[in-house]
């Protein structure tokens, strides 16, 4: 390993820029004769927009325009739309109904834009806003998932009766209902799976701009998939062709999957761009975005698991209805099924799996993928049914587990996943060798001691990631491809610039992806850049999401180095008059087999372009070389994490005492940006387990719509966390990368419930378990702990 | 926000001047709730009288048996102060436990207690030590001072010069946060006062701060946690929200009471 | 003492309750980064307004706008405040450092190099204030407890990193300085 190679913790080549204050974020862009707009938003969860007066707003001073969905309407501006046809039980398609970017004759969801102003300054344009007079009609609301469907629920959307989008399933009902009908123990849980702001902390931004002379339009948006955001504004959306749009992702301040979706605040600025013939920027509030960006999770599940003899697993069925919110977002379908019910089967090896899930429309914001995207709703289903089985058992939860582990591959479940390679039990061992889980009984007494409650609980979670396949996911309803791209430039001073369709907001692809250059190149990782964000510099990519970059995007880099490389060795075996066959690269020096003869890489590029040693109809000049990479399969990154917890059962609390994680992501290319994955990864799942929680009120009004009401996780809220992994290489891309970027998300939340349930000895407690509602969980079972 | 005139004073006078004469006039002291408010439009004073350049609003000094603050004194002064420190450490915890250390750098004993946010620590502090809020026209006792949510005896232009904490024999201030916004979820603040034994509470009562009798009786018969056992508060006219329904909120208070007198032992 | 207020003047036309962009009429001297400098500003300008737009340093990041994030944070007079709850206004007579004043000529901060070596930045956008809050605690207490430590980014929330790396870049800045 070299000292900036693979399996090297290589210090981040894009933080200077960072901790200097240097880095550009769409905010930090400031435009030549920018004009700046707000959006006017339903104070309403549900109201016919009656009509709508601009007309005093368009006197106030510095305002260019005010303009409505009917607007937007009259210029044939197209609808934002979700990219994943789902399929219903009976065989019909999904109810995606209309979804404006501004709306029009209705609003939804309490924050549904209705209006926007465009002005000079930001402060002319909100007080202008007040000006517009608005009248609605208030419609009955409805937020809860559980409720939206029933008779006499308000109607949301024309194209969907009982608010129902999709009645889908997965998995053979037949052979599960045999098998829960000879099982000797079957386990019940109901489980809500809490809604969750995704809250990165750069807010969304968007700046439209419209060039007269050429027609083109440029957008810098705040997106983790610029040519995707291109695709649906161009094709969908209509606002331009696609090759006279230009998005750019800059610098990116965290996106958790709340910025993959196409929204409506960067259609409209692009439109407005071309109305008022100046550029138009966004950005979003911290209080709007509550409002308006896609939320996560909000599943609500019943769930059973069904045992044979001696604790083997025979069946899992689910009953999930997924709230999608008020409209179908980018990829909204698709994340409670496919990337849903598909994991299921857990590290199990389980014969039977069938999962129903409903989605449904409610007068709430839409809801999409969130870091994990479905998997953490899996993961907490069949982690708490086997943590409870165990205890209704008189089992240990290490050994149920151990019994049922998948442990030959490649594995099929019932649930279209084919598991690759693992070893979920050399996790578990690892991870409680570390926890001393050994120790923990005493350490329990020691607690009790001092009133306190202690509890381990344990997760063995399983993710499909690097995604995905194109063939399988088109075949299960995909709009698009899920390959990745690259090109490898190689200057004639021998520098090398990749470009990526990946998109790096924190991951730390300038360094990673350098790493591989440079160990495949051999050369000084100070001598490669990353080139990612702008669709006019990137032929074309999917983007950032699904633990995708470096088992697919790094992938797509590999193919391409491969074609450098083979170019190269044409090109040397002419400056060293060899035969290409002898050519031999390695270390970043061309050799001949069986001779002292060599040529530096920069050599060898040099002598590419000025092309003095051969000819045109011997070889092309240049060297620069694409590929596209299509991942045969998922990975499937596994692992174990332990959690301890401390409570204090007179105010509930929780205090995390211990954690532990031994994840199995395959090869690692830089630990300690693989170590800050799982960190923040941890403590996203921590937030969504203790404290986070998105709570509408009957009328559709957002609670916790600040951070002074939506609950984040902070310094003291995290324990040190030890953070280890076991390898088994992904056998289905050549780097043998699994993913890593959303293990700690998936994994978090069962851990915690059930270190918490170990301690209170109850199995009745939702997420988030807050102190108060630990307190009411612990008396509601046992009166004497809680008294004081 | 919206526009406003900027007054900044230099003395005490000048800002009485300013805040009787002017329209919808408000003092800005360290700014870290009306700023928030203000940016989000949901305060819009015409004119902005910026107490931060006043001269002598600012000091902590210990006269005879009372620790006196000046109201433009920020809690991270009160927080680090050895006197207060020395003389209530129950006050110099309480005001290191507002907010995070940005806000205290700004926020002002002043500020606080004017604003009399029903979450907020410094109210519980005042009214169990019998604090006397010392305005620019008169002395108010904190029982009189601290009328209901968000509000106060103040009158429009009327300045909270100084705040003067009599010493305690005993005290301590236990809050139990809430996690989002970090102001009290319920805040206890005991003290055992030559003449008598006072329990605050903050973060829990629907209108605002209060006392809680029935606790003070106790102790004053037996000064321990255990004289509390038996004894709550009901969980009528206890606040209610999505950070903890009013049973939990009536439950924090016994919890906290007693562990504010165990630490007051100490 | 008149000469000290300062009064904006309001556009007759329109009404007590409308914003209008004020006149820059308030001229604020202060210290920033070590240079003493004047900017006229309206008296509705927050600091990070002026820094960000007045000044072009766009390093001050503003991810709430309310005070609930700590990603705007700056020091002033040496002590970490909210730059979005501070009217320029109030500054006056003061000192203010942000992220750009950080690094001399050749040299980062060592707060600033302790975030590299630990993996402490992930997408960027609290670590600027991160930095800063980190800076105005190790000014105060070369030696802070992990307990210290977390207290003084109690305020700063960061969405990428769990905190754990950014606890261990400022222990390791304060151990280093032994």
């Amino acid at each position: 390993m070299s000292a900036t190679g693979i399996g090297a913790a290589v210090r981040r080549k894009e933080d200077y820029r960072f901790i200097t204050g240097k880095g550009q974020y769409t905010d930090d862009i400031s435009r030549p004769g920018q004009t700046h707009i707000h959006f006017l938003r339903s104070p309403h969860a549900h109201a016919k927009i009656t009509s709508i007066d601009t007309a005093s707003a368009k006197t106030m001073p510095g305002v260019l325009a005010v303009l409505t969905g009917a607007d937007l309407a009259g210029d044939k501006i197209g609808n934002l739309i979700c990219g994943w046809m789902i399929h219903s039980k009976d065989g019909t398609p999904m109810k995606m109904a209309p979804h404006p970017a501004i709306a029009h004759g209705k609003a939804c969801y309490a924050g549904d834009p209705v209006a926007v102003v465009i002005a000079e300054t930001l402060g002319q344009a909100r007080d202008a806003a007040e000006k517009i007079e608005v009248d609605y009609e208030v419609l009955p609301a409805v937020v809860d998932p559980a409720k939206t469907q029933e008779a006499g629920a308000p109607q949301i959307h024309e194209v969907a009766p009982q608010n129902t989008i999709f009645q889908w399933h997965l998995g053979e009902a037949a052979a599960v209902d045999a098998a829960f009908a000879s099982a000797k123990h079957v386990t019940k849980l109901d489980i809500v799976n809490n809604r969750l702001v995704p809250n990165a902390m750069e807010p969304r931004a968007a700046i439209g701009e419209y060039d007269s002379g050429t027609q083109n339009f440029t957008l810098w948006n705040t997106t983790q998939n610029p040519h995707v955001a291109r695709l649906v504004i161009a094709a969908f959306v209509g606002m331009a062709p696609e090759h006279k749009l230009r998005v750019i992702a800059p610098d990116v301040g965290g996106g958790f999957g709340s910025k993959i979706f196409i929204y409506p605040e960067e259609v409209v600025c692009l439109w407005a761009s071309k109305k008022v013939g100046r550029p138009v920027k966004w950005v979003c509030e911290r209080a709007e975005a509550f409002l308006a960006d896609a939320h996560g999770r909000d599943h609500v599940t019943h769930a059973e698991l069904a045992f044979g003899e001696g604790g083997k697993m025979t069946a899992l069925r689910a009953k999930t209805i997924a709230n999608l919110g008020a409209y179908m977002s980018t990829f909204s379908s698709s994340i409670p099924t496919y990337l849903y019910a598909t994991l299921l089967s857990g590290q199990y090896d389980l014969p039977a799996i069938y999962c129903e899930v409903d989605a449904v429309y409610t007068n709430t914001v839409p809801v999409d993928a969130y870091r994990g995207a479905g998997r953490p709703e899996a993961t907490f289903v069949v982690e708490r049914l086997v943590e409870v089985a165990a205890r209704e058992l008189h089992m240990d939860p290490v050994e149920l587990r151990r019994k049922n582990f998948v442990k030959s591959f490649p594995h099929q479940t019932p649930v279209i996943m084919n598991y690759d390679v693992g070893d979920y039990d050399a996790s578990m061992r690892k991870a409680m060798e570390i926890a001393d889980v050994n120790g923990f009984a005493a350490r329990r007494r020691e607690a009790e001691k001092r009133g306190k409650l202690r509890g381990l609980g344990y997760s063995t979670y399983i993710e499909a990631c690097g995604i995905a396949p194109s063939q399988a996911v088109g075949s299960l309803g995909a709009g698009v491809g899920l390959w990745e791209s690259a090109e490898v430039r190689v200057n004639p001073t021998g520098s090398v610039e990749v470009l990526t369709g990946s998109h790096s907001h924190g991951q730390g692809h300038e360094t990673t992806f350098a790493q591989l250059v440079s160990e495949r190149l051999g050369i000084p990782i100070e001598n490669v850049s990353i080139v990612h964000g702008d669709t006019d510099k990137v032929q074309f990519g999917m983007g950032t999401y699904g633990s995708r970059s470096g088992a697919v995007g790094m992938s797509a880099i590999v193919k391409a180095l491969e074609k450098v490389e083979a170019k190269a060795k044409k090109v040397a075996s002419h400056l060293m008059e060899a035969a290409e066959s002898d050519i031999v690269f390695k270390d970043g020096q061309f050799t001949v087999a069986g001779t002292d003869k060599s040529a530096a890489w920069a050599d060898v590029a040099l002598h590419a372009y000025i092309a003095h040693k051969f000819t045109g109809a011997q070889l092309e000049p240049g060297l620069k070389e694409g590929a596209f990479y299509d991942p045969t399969n998922f990975t499937f990154p596994a692992g174990c994490h332990i959690c301890e917890v401390e409570i204090d059962p007179e105010t509930g609390s929780t205090t995390i005492v211990g954690w532990t994680a031994v994840d199995d992501f395959g090869t690692i290319i830089n630990p300690m940006i693989v170590e800050g994955q799982v960190h923040g990864g941890i403590a996203q799942g921590v937030g969504q387990a203790l404290m986070e929680n998105a709570v509408y009120d009957k009328d559709g009004q957002l609670m916790s719509g600040s951070f002074m009401d939506y609950s984040m996780p902070r310094a003291e809220n995290l324990p040190p966390l030890k953070i280890d992994t076991t390898v088994t290489p992904c056998p289905g891309n050549p780097l043998g990368i699994k993913g890593c970027g959303e293990a700690g998300a998936i994994a978090a939340p069962a851990a915690v419930i059930n270190a918490i349930t170990d301690a209170i000895r109850t199995e009745n407690l939702a997420m988030p378990a807050t102190a108060p509602a630990v307190w009411a969980a612990v008396r509601a079972a046992a009166p004497a702990l809680a008294a004081e | 926000m919206y526009n406003f005139t900027y007054h900044r004073a230099s003395g005490l006078r000048q800002a009485t001047n300013l805040l009787g004469k002017l329209d919808e006039a408000k003092l800005l002291a360290g700014g870290q709730t009306l700023l928030p408010t203000m940016k989000q439009r949901l305060a819009a004073p015409a004119n902005l009288v910026d107490l931060n350049k006043v001269e002598g609003l600012s000091g902590i000094e210990l006269q005879g048996r009372a620790l006196v603050i000046g109201a433009m004194t920020r809690h991270a002064e009160v927080a680090s102060s050895p006197v207060v420190q020395q003389a209530i450490p129950a006050l110099a915890h309480l005001a290191g436990l507002i907010g995070d250390p940005a806000v205290r750098h700004m926020g002002t004993l002043g500020g606080s207690v004017a604003n009399n946010d029903p979450n907020a620590d410094y109210p519980a502090a005042c009214l169990a030590l019998a604090a006397t809020i010392i305005t620019t026209k008169r002395k108010l006792i904190a029982d009189e001072f601290f009328t209901g949510l968000f509000e106060t005896a103040l009158m429009p232009d009327e300045i909270v010069v100084k705040v003067s904490f009599p010493l305690p024999k005993k005290a301590a201030y236990e809050k139990f946060r809430n996690p989002a916004s970090r102001y009290a979820l319920v805040g206890v603040f005991v003290a055992k006062r030559p003449s008598e034994i006072r329990v605050a509470v903050t973060g829990a009562g629907t209108s605002g701060v209060f006392r809680v009798p029935a606790f003070e009786e106790a102790l004053k018969k037996r000064f321990s946690p255990k004289a509390l056992d038996g004894l709550g508060v009901p969980a009528d006219g206890m606040s209610s929200d999505i950070h903890g329904g009013a049973e939990y909120r009536a439950h924090l208070v016994g919890v906290m009471a007693k562990r504010a007198v165990a630490a007051a032992m100490e | 003492m008149t000469s000290d207020v300062q009064l904006a003047t309001r556009p007759a036309d329109v009404s007590a309750r409308d914003r209008v962009d004020a006149a820059k009429n308030l001229v604020v001297s202060f210290v920033l980064n070590g240079k003493p400098l004047s900017v006229a500003v309206a008296p509705t300008e927050l600091l990070a307004d002026t820094l960000r737009e007045g000044l072009g340093l766009t390093g001050t990041k503003v991810a709430c706008g309310t005070g609930d994030c700590g990603t705007c944070t700056a020091i002033l007079d040496g002590e970490a405040v909210r730059s979005c709850l501070m009217l320029t206004a109030m500054v006056a007579g003061k000192t203010v450092e942000t992220i750009e004043g950080l690094a001399g000529e050749s040299d980062i901060h060592p707060i600033q190099q302790a975030f590299i070596d630990t993996g402490a930045v992930q997408c960027g956008y609290c670590t600027p204030g991160m930095i800063l809050a980190a800076k105005a605690l190790l000014d105060e207490n070369p030696k802070p407890s992990a307990d210290d430590i977390k207290e003084a980014i109690s305020g700063n929330l960061c969405r990428c990193t769990g905190y754990t790396k950014i606890i261990e870049a400022i222990d390791k800045v304060a151990n280093a300085v032994a």
